[in-house]
């Protein structure tokens, strides 16, 4: 009965603000109108060095041909609503975690270190538990890609806990 | 006769046939793997182009964008998934063709076809490239204002998906090419009080963020997925009976094909699905499409590789890239102080007619390669996700550092990864953002120079003839997808 009861609730329409359409047309505007008062902000040159139009004037008319095109692809979605997308699966928020603690380590103890983090936990998460191939994907490969991209293109990697060790 | 001795310059330069004999190679293996393509391979690949020549850089991004597109059909023909989305209408005969046990003419008739027209749009460059660039001597800002809004409004009217997403997806494009000092008034905009943007956002992040990283994303919620892959015993060359049957149908998607590629649109995704849909309504047995038809595949395939001549025309002629791949080649030309447009084709006729010769030996190289060697690139897609894309995204951090050492472009890489994940699940394209980034610095510029020329009048643009047809063309491309759609319910 419970379970005959839950399928009803699926089956009705969701509220309009529980909608993809509207919480997609709702961020787009909102960032909009972020930038677009941004805008005004923006340095006003004299006429003499004036170049045809003011520089926030292109950006300012950008924004608002994409306001108003948000809201026409918002009122077409109430005519004929979008595809209800699949809920995202953990694999996918455990990627965006390891680009989160590939930004963290990169910024505070190495740029080598956080790519080694990053493939391992994402290979680890997608379903990868033999050590070698951990191993291979995570110190062998960022090792030859480094050791390339050093010595083919003379990169410079910045600084931090391994790099130091390695340019020492 | 000396345009000619020049296309077959790099036949005689032990280099530039490494160039291509690699960049052929790399094509392949990134069409052939899902997910990856020639955009995002060249653009992984432009910093390594610095350690080249001008010529042999371009070649190389040619030969992967050439065989790249080829590579797409052997995923398309195997495992059903198109390895580059040019190949998703190969995917309809090609893999029920495969499942019959004949894998072999399927892809033996895609690499006939694919090299075919290839061969015809590299013979459409060499002839309608100059002439463009002829008539481009007449353009002054105005033109170039409107044809770039023509630009624009073809890739929303005839790219994949709602025209409205692709214009705000390509405005949203013009918008990030604002990011940082005014290059007119050197008035910082949208910096943000980050020292970083004030040079503006580069090119590479975005691409690799947008294509790469938010690929990365999507196979992120496909890895219980499971591949039915099809076995090949070997490639077979289309039969008398093959090729009686599709010769028609190879030349017309190639023409069809060259043309798409030349409008800056999708290239060859929507050359290959339109040059499908026209091989079925001129087809003797259309009952036969869908099910395993040899002419489906015929016309799919010769349609996105003749798409790769023709989106050249516009990118080397006006500098304006035809597709996404070809917005990769023309930073490349960029980076490389080559800038395209008419003077090129008077100043540099070597080079060009260099890139000419290397795009028509690329079409031979991958039907040699693809021939002999599809068996060895079928086994690529075996490599599970679980280890092939944490070493994807190792190199698209490294590739993308390379260029100005700065860790914030890896940041912003991505950042656009995350927006590419969800602009892609909300049905707006990335192309658009990719052309639009492009084409944003002459939008404005021109807009504003034209400004100067007329004094402040908008209404002067009407008043030149060229600028006037590609406002009128604009039009009847945003007009074109209601057109469709009316005659289509009329239809049903």
């Amino acid at each position: 009965m419970k379970n005959v009861q839950k399928q009803k609730r699926a089956n009705k329409s969701l509220p309009f603000f529980f909608r993809d359409e509207f919480k997609v047309s709702l961020v787009i505007i909102l960032i909009s109108i972020a930038l677009l008062i941004t805008t005004f902000t923006f340095d006003i040159v004299p006429p003499i060095l004036n170049r045809g139009i003011q520089p926030a004037t292109f950006p300012k008319a950008l924004l608002v041909l994409i306001i108003v095109m948000t809201l026409l692809i918002y009122y077409l979605a109430t005519k004929k609503p979008w595809k209800v997308e699949k809920k995202l699966p953990q694999s996918f928020y455990l990627t965006l975690v390891g680009f989160l603690i590939f930004v963290v380590i990169s910024k505070t103890l190495d740029f080598f270190l956080a790519i080694s983090a990053l493939s391992i936990f994402v290979s680890y998460c997608w379903g990868e538990k033999r050590i070698f191939y951990l191993l291979l994907v995570g110190i062998i490969f960022p090792v030859i890609v480094f050791i390339f991209f050093e010595t083919i293109l003379g990169l410079r990697f910045p600084p931090g806990i391994i790099t130091n060790i390695y340019y020492s | 006769m000396d345009n000619l001795f020049l296309m077959m310059a790099p036949l005689f330069s032990s280099k530039l046939l490494l160039v291509l004999f690699f960049g052929t190679l790399f094509g392949l293996i990134l069409g052939v793997l899902p997910g990856l393509g020639p955009t995002t391979g060249g653009a992984l690949i432009l910093p390594f182009t610095m350690t080249l020549d001008p010529l042999s850089a371009i070649v190389l991004l040619t030969s992967i964008y050439c065989a790249g597109t080829y590579g797409g059909a052997i995923t398309a023909v195997l495992i059903n998934t198109p390895g580059t989305p040019a190949a998703a209408a190969t995917c309809l005969d090609g893999y029920p063709l495969a499942q019959k046990g004949e894998a072999g003419r399927a892809l033996g008739m895609a690499t006939v076809s694919s090299t075919v027209g290839g061969i015809f749009s590299v013979v459409i460059l060499v002839f309608f490239a100059p002439i463009l660039a002829q008539l481009a001597y007449e353009f002054g800002q105005p033109e170039y204002f409107a044809l770039a809004i023509f630009g624009l409004t073809m890739l929303a009217s005839i790219g994949e998906g709602s025209p409205i997403k692709n214009l705000i997806a390509g405005a949203f494009g013009i918008l990030i090419s604002t990011v940082g000092k005014d290059f007119m008034t050197s008035i910082d905009r949208f910096t943000f009080g980050i020292n970083e943007l004030t040079e503006g956002i580069g090119f590479i992040p975005v691409v690799v963020g947008l294509f790469a990283m938010s690929e990365m994303l999507t196979q992120s919620t496909l890895i219980n997925q499971i591949f039915n892959r099809i076995a090949l015993k070997a490639i077979k060359l289309p039969s008398k009976e093959d090729y009686k049957k599709t010769w028609k149908t190879i030349l017309r998607s190639s023409g069809i094909g060259s043309f798409i590629g030349v409008l800056p649109a999708e290239g060859g995704t929507v050359a290959s699905l339109i040059g499908y849909s026209e091989a079925k309504r001129f087809s003797k047995n259309p009952e036969e499409f869908g099910k395993g038809s040899i002419e489906g595949i015929a016309g799919a395939e010769a349609a996105n590789n003749a798409a790769t001549g023709g989106a050249m025309v516009p990118t080397l002629a006006l500098g304006i890239p035809g597709s996404a791949t070809t917005a990769v080649i023309l930073t490349g030309l960029i980076i490389h102080g080559v800038r395209p447009g008419p003077d090129l084709f008077r100043e540099q006729p070597d080079f060009l007619y260099g890139i000419f010769g290397a795009m028509l030996i690329a079409n031979i190289l991958f039907f040699i390669f693809g021939f002999f060697g599809a068996k060895i690139f079928a086994r690529i897609t075996l490599v599970p996700n679980k280890i092939l894309w944490p070493m994807i995204f190792a190199v698209s951090v490294c590739g993308t550092y390379s260029l100005n050492q700065s860790i914030i472009d890896v940041w912003i890489m991505l950042f656009f990864g995350v927006l590419g994940f969800f602009m892609r699940r909300y049905g707006f394209s990335v192309v658009p953002v990719i052309i639009g980034l492009i084409l944003g610095e002459l939008v404005e510029g021109t807009l504003r120079q034209s400004l100067v020329i007329f004094d402040g009048n908008w209404l002067m643009f009407f008043t030149r003839p060229i600028a006037l047809t590609f406002f009128i063309l604009s039009l009847i491309a945003l007009a074109f997808p209601l057109i469709r759609s009316r005659k289509f319910k009329k239809k049903l």
